[in-house]
């Protein structure tokens, strides 16, 4: 035991940030067999695991890392997708420093167990041996579920109900299933083929999935009601939030969502092998402090800009992951921390050229529990962009509110139910993830979709 | 699925296409649209919904094969399917009873205009109709137009077909000679309903456009289709695309639609050089 504690953390190993802004490949490289063996012998494999409190969706945490050290990956990656069927994203782009991670014992002295480089490492090697395990279902129950958005919940909810027996039908907006994991999060950070592979492994349990439905034009949820027997809903915050600033709307300034769905739905970064174009600036600045902001700012790097990203608070109250923080300062995007865009500039011809700020000093906490940026007076200063990205968050889409009859909505458009079930006012009808919290985490969403589809088969099972 | 049924080039270099639907065919409304990928590289592209036949539950589509993927769609025969197909997007148009109804079309503008007329029409107002295009040959949906105004006439930029010059000519020489209309409904380019917009406004003519802005997703997520309306911000595709042309600011909207002119050209060039390079051996 003494000896097992003074391993340190294994590190991950990484592509060297010069290289790697060259191109869209993914940035950490995962653990080898060794390593990861390595890591998960430094996991005390404690009787009442806190580490499990802290997961979402309550990953067996020790379980599967016991499998990792006896060298049995398969039953380690076994392990996981009883309780996550997308193991390989969550391994990812889960904030483990503040749940799993943040509870493991060994973070009171010195470094936890790295728990998501475990979790990817044995979704990996599953994957990569190609021999993927399909989870035991239950008899078929004759009963069919629709479940509108393919995003984290929607595939979360859809996994576990096919589980159950059911018929599940996913409708989709886009072309491509996955929501956020397609469309908003970098190949480099998140390779596109593991969420095509975790999209197939649903379509093995016989999920059926049906691209280009955008429910509340092509159907509404009430005639949905007239085929299926329940409906969950997943369809995110995918409204981006602008700035309402003077000069917001010159060519040239993007919200974060268009230049990433660019990039990474429709592969614009591979123009002109792709179709769909996007500029190629010279000084990008994008403005926000989360994993978005980071992202569109990698990306915009890659497409071989100068970025400057500014931030209204300082480095230390930025919401995005800190390995992303820290990947970009290596990679060489400078960071405006206490400033606020207050207008965009132009040219005669429209188009973007700077971005007024204002510096600002930081004030009593807020409601956030943040401490409230102040506006410095006098402060205002100028810097160069030709492409200005807004990544300021984004707001529940409103399209399935606002044509669904009976839908209790809250405050900010959010879909109002119950918090353990997920059940909506309109019966039959059960929502989970962004469009019930508003923009959250990937495992957030998950959890909610998986306590969602255990309310849905009790409510099938009674009627 | 999405299975084209029918093609015919109904004038130089424009195409309609019936493709079937059922879904689409059922749901869409007057004034709405979809937005198609034809190929897994392909881009998101919006296009009107020109008609439906519920019955064999088909969308007809217009286009000008002028860029890669139109040009590509052109390529497309019938028994060929669109890869992917969206909609019905959009707000469908207001109906109602308004009385006299002028309805100016420039181009490839009319793809969007004749729903809007018909239905018009349909609803008890008198059609008083402008089309128009560069030159006779780019002239479209003639007899369509025909069929449900109650008075047509047609321009052509090189005077090939009626009178020599813009629709937007006709629309003000009509106003001038004091004919009384309750609502104007003007399509085409951005700076032809610019104008049509400008002529109306003094006789403060209610004038109805339909924007052509850049779009990706169609659904509202991005705001690449942003507009600026009495100085507020829409997403063309979730908010119009119909909105009032006396408070649409176009000179913006003609910027953002020059984002990508160097791109688009390039794609283009491409796709034509890769087109050439094939056609001479299959042919054989």
């Amino acid at each position: 035991m003494s000896k097992r504690k003074k391993i340190p953390q294994q590190p991950m190993p990484e592509r060297p940030a010069r290289e790697r802004i060259k191109d869209f490949d993914e940035v950490p490289l995962g653990y080898t067999v060794e390593m990861a063996r390595l890591e998960a012998s430094r996991c005390l494999q404690c009787k009442e695991p806190k580490c499990r409190e802290g997961c979402p969706v309550e990953i067996d945490i020790p379980a599967f890392i016991k499998e990792i050290t006896e060298g049995d990956f398969a039953a380690a990656a076994r392990i996981l997708k009883e309780a996550n069927c997308l193991p390989a994203i969550c391994g990812r782009v889960c904030p483990q420093e503040d749940q799993c991670e943040a509870a493991c014992i060994l973070k009171n002295r010195g470094e936890p167990v790295a728990i998501g480089y475990l979790e990817r490492f044995a979704a990996d090697w599953e994957r990569e041996k190609g021999n993927i395990s399909v989870a035991k279902k239950a008899l078929s129950k004759g009963k069919k579920v629709a479940v509108v958005g393919s995003g984290p919940a929607g595939l979360a909810c859809a996994g576990d109900l096919a589980k159950m027996g059911y018929e599940v039908t996913i409708f989709e907006a886009l072309h491509e299933p996955g929501g956020v994991l397609v469309y908003g999060i970098p190949e480099f950070r998140l390779p596109k083929a593991i969420v095509a592979a975790e999209v197939e492994y649903l379509k093995r349990l016989g999920v059926e999935i049906r691209p280009n439905w955008i429910i509340g034009k092509t159907a509404t949820v009430d005639e949905l009601l007239e085929e299926f027997d329940a409906v969950f809903l997943g369809t995110g915050a995918g409204l981006p939030h602008f700035l309402g600033i003077p000069g917001e709307n010159l060519a040239g300034v993007y919200s974060a969502n268009e230049y990433l769905t660019r990039s990474n739905l429709m592969k614009a970064y591979l123009f002109p092998k792709y179709d769909t174009p996007i500029v190629r600036s010279k000084r990008a600045a994008v403005i926000g402090g989360g994993n978005v902001a980071l992202d569109a700012a990698r990306t915009a790097l890659r497409l071989g800009a100068k970025v400057t990203l500014v931030y209204r608070r300082s480095r230390k109250e930025m919401p995005a992951r800190e390995e992303e923080i820290r990947h970009g300062e290596e990679e060489g995007i400078e960071f405006i921390f206490l400033a606020a865009p207050v207008e965009m500039l132009g040219d005669e011809k429209g188009q973007v050229r700077a971005l007024r700020s204002v510096r600002m000093k930081l004030g009593e906490p807020d409601e956030s529990g943040r401490r409230r940026p102040i506006p410095i007076p006098d402060s205002q200063f100028k810097i160069e962009a030709d492409t200005v990205i807004v990544a300021i968050g984004s707001r529940p889409h409103p399209l399935v509110p606002q044509t669904t009859s009976g839908l209790k909505i809250g405050e900010e458009g959010t879909i109002v139910v119950d918090e353990k079930t997920g059940a909506t006012s309109k019966e039959g009808v059960f929502a989970g993830g962004d469009i019930v919290t508003g923009a959250a985490t990937v495992i957030e969403a998950m959890g909610a979709a998986r306590r969602a589809a255990k309310a849905i088969d009790e409510y099938l099972s009674k009627k | 699925m999405n299975e084209i049924i029918k093609k015919e080039e109904i004038a130089s270099g424009i195409f309609r296409l019936e493709v079937k639907s059922p879904v689409i065919a059922e749901k869409r409304r007057p004034g709405q649209f979809v937005v198609l990928r034809i190929s897994e590289t392909g881009e998101r592209i919006p296009l009107t919904i020109v008609d439906s036949d519920s019955r064999a539950g088909s969308i007809s589509l217009i286009f000008q094969a002028v860029g890669k993927t139109t040009q590509a769609l052109a390529l497309l025969e019938e028994g060929d399917a669109i890869l992917d197909l969206a909609g019905p997007l959009g707000k469908p148009t207001k109906l109602a009873h308004f009385g006299r109804v002028v309805a100016v079309g420039g181009g490839l503008g009319l793809a969007p205009l004749y729903p809007i007329a018909k239905a018009l029409k349909e609803q008890g107002n008198s059609i008083v109709s402008i089309i128009g295009a560069r030159t006779q040959e780019l002239l479209v949906l003639v007899d369509e137009m025909r069929a449900i105004s109650d008075e047509l006439h047609i321009a052509t930029d090189d005077g090939s077909l009626g009178h020599h010059g813009f629709v937007t000519e006709v629309l003000a020489e009509l106003l001038k000679n004091n004919e009384k209309f309750d609502l104007a409904v003007a399509i085409g380019p951005a700076p032809m309903m610019k104008a049509a917009s400008q002529i109306t406004k003094p006789y403060d003519l209610r004038t109805i456009v339909s924007l052509n802005s850049i779009m990706v997703d169609g659904t509202g997520m991005c705001g690449g289709c942003r507009v600026e309306v009495a100085g507020e911000t829409k997403f063309t595709c979730v908010d119009g695309p119909e909105f009032d042309g006396h408070q649409v600011n176009f000179d913006l909207l003609i910027q953002r639609l020059n984002l990508y002119r160097n791109q688009e050209t390039e794609a283009k060039e491409r796709h034509s050089e890769a087109s050439c390079k094939i056609s001479p051996e299959s042919k054989k």
